[in-house]
């Protein structure tokens, strides 16, 4: 499949150039690979974030007032490394701390431990909050556990709500875990995605056949079916999902992202039959989001993320947000 | 003989281990497209290469500050668990290395022993696991048994060499408990592990440079 791009080598590169040139109330670090928010937040805690790039917006999309201070970009689908997540600690903590936003991969979790231990070091105060949500991977201690997906970025709108008021590092770390606990995703596949710097599909699937429960790199899932319509997999990622945690008796926050490669009149479509599947377990919709949030380059599919909420969490949500990709007022 | 491992026999060792893994990189890269994501034998030339490339513009004086050194560059350059990975054996080695230009076989021994358990620690595996500590463990296990037999360093290390050569081929049959390759269960059997066999390679490239210091 072509690409737009004019190099594999580069595309990270000129990626953040163009970041950069579409959004001027960010800072650029091209050195590090990081975007930060520059806005002054004397005494907040900071949250930091990141992960391999190719999951566009996120985490750069979601830097800025209210969300997170600073996003890392790792290469395409590997992890950002110690000095990198380093250097976006020392840039934005202001004495009160920093909150690390970390997806349960190995790689990202390894990476930010050394990078925790160094800024501690340097005398940077440093929590971190581990999503790990996607119910398609069994949660055992013989895997590398749950990986993390959408649940991640609502966990960077509300804990980033929280730091923006002025809550202490302790309190936002409790809150994020709290989030995290209370997330569940499951996802599928229509398509492989292509690596730029690989140049084929990263899996084979068959033009009648999709891969349930991928992961956001071309993981496998549970099992290939044959392609579903929209109201069949509704049945299939809510079963999944709500079968894993019970969202009974509270509103949820929900996120229906695609995954790179799917039109948004087929997530809307797909969120129609979602929320009906929601509605028919009682489960109260309160916020939702759908759109490509959470990308896998592009492959084309879905993940549905449900985060059970309280009232605290829904007045986080709600806050004054200023993103390039979420942006509200009160 | 010389007992002792000299800053120049480890910068040496580190020149081979880079250019064993470039020769061998399209294998790496096999191995990790099996059960991984194809990218051990790229990402393992890019930080061996910033390595060398840091010892040919860098004196350092002591083995303590060289094998640091080696540490920060291999975290910031190779990425993913890798990086950490590798970073923190060298990183750990370092700091458990005296502040002088020599290592005797005892100090080789504490100094690796400390990098295998620095990467035990930050990668939560243990032997069986279907990693590199398959290759790693067993090597220095059978270095210090050896050294405590009262053979000579060479001849320890080269044991080291062929117990991470046997842990490696070991994992083949394994199922993958850590990392990526631990999502595909039961699939992850039948190939033997990437960070193994670029582990093997590290402690291969070790007793060559051991040797050929013992030949001059």
């Amino acid at each position: 499949m072509n690409k737009l791009i004019n190099s594999p080598q580069t595309l990270l590169a000129d990626a953040l150039r163009g970041f950069a040139a579409a959004h001027g109330q960010l800072s650029v670090d091209f050195e590090n690979r990081i975007v930060f928010s520059a806005a002054p937040r004397e005494g907040r805690v900071a949250l930091v974030s990141g992960g391999g790039s190719g999951h566009e917006p996120l985490h750069s999309g979601f830097v800025g007032a209210g969300m997170l201070d600073a996003a890392c970009a790792g290469e395409i689908f590997t992890s950002p490394t110690p000095d990198q997540i380093l250097a976006a600690a020392i840039r934005v903590d202001t004495g009160a701390g920093v909150l690390f936003v970390v997806k349960n991969y190995t790689g990202d979790l390894l990476n930010f431990e050394m990078a925790a231990e160094l800024a501690r070091e340097q005398g940077i105060e440093v929590a971190s909050v581990v999503v790990a949500d996607d119910v398609a991977v069994e949660d055992s201690t013989w895997t590398a556990g749950r990986r993390g997906v959408g649940t991640t970025l609502i966990l960077e709108k509300v804990a980033g709500a929280a730091a923006a008021r002025g809550w202490s590092l302790e309190k936002v770390h409790v809150l994020a875990k709290r989030i995290a606990d209370a997330g569940r995703s499951m996802g599928a596949a229509l398509t492989s995605c292509t690596v730029p710097a690989v140049g084929k599909p990263s899996f084979d699937l068959p033009e009648d056949e999709m891969e349930l429960g991928v992961g956001i790199h071309g993981e496998p899932g549970r099992k290939r079916v044959p392609v579903m319509s929209a109201a069949e997999l509704s049945h299939a990622l809510v079963e999944s999902i709500t079968t894993d945690y019970d969202f009974s008796g509270k509103p949820v926050i929900a996120l229906l992202t695609g995954l790179g490669g799917t039109p948004l009149i087929e997530l809307y479509a797909m969120f129609a039959e979602v929320s009906e599947r929601l509605n028919e377990r009682n489960i109260t919709v309160a916020r939702s989001l759908v759109g490509n949030y959470v990308s896998s380059l592009d492959m084309a599919g879905c993940s549905l993320t449900l985060v059970g909420a309280d009232d605290e969490i829904l007045d986080l949500w709600d806050a004054p947000v200023n993103t390039p990709t979420l942006r509200w007022k009160d | 003989m010389p007992e002792t491992l000299t800053i120049d026999a480890i910068q040496q060792w580190l020149h081979r281990f880079a250019s064993e893994i470039t020769t061998q990189a399209d294998w790496l890269t096999e191995l990790d497209s099996a059960i991984g994501d194809a990218d051990h034998g790229t990402n393992m030339v890019r930080g061996t290469a910033a390595v060398v490339a840091k010892l040919d513009v860098r004196s350092t004086s002591t083995v303590q500050e060289l094998l640091k050194a080696v540490g920060m560059t291999l975290v910031s350059t190779v990425g993913g668990a890798s990086g950490s990975l590798y970073g923190t054996f060298f990183l750990e080695m370092g700091r458990n290395s005296p502040s002088s230009v020599q290592l005797d076989a005892s100090e080789l021994e504490n100094a690796l022993r400390a990098g295998v358990n620095g990467v035990i620690a930050r990668g939560h595996a243990a032997v069986g696991d279907k990693t590199m500590i398959d290759a790693l463990e067993p090597a220095v296990t059978v270095l210090s048994r050896s050294l405590a037999d009262g053979r000579q360093l060479h001849g320890s290390i080269a044991a080291a060499a062929a117990a991470a050569t046997t842990g490696r081929d070991s994992t083949e049959p394994l199922v993958a408990r850590k990392g990526r390759a631990s999502y595909l269960g039961d699939r992850s059997a039948g190939h033997i592990d990437p960070g193994a066999a670029s582990a093997t390679i590290l402690v291969a490239a070790l007793a060559a440079s051991v040797d050929e210091g013992n030949a001059r």
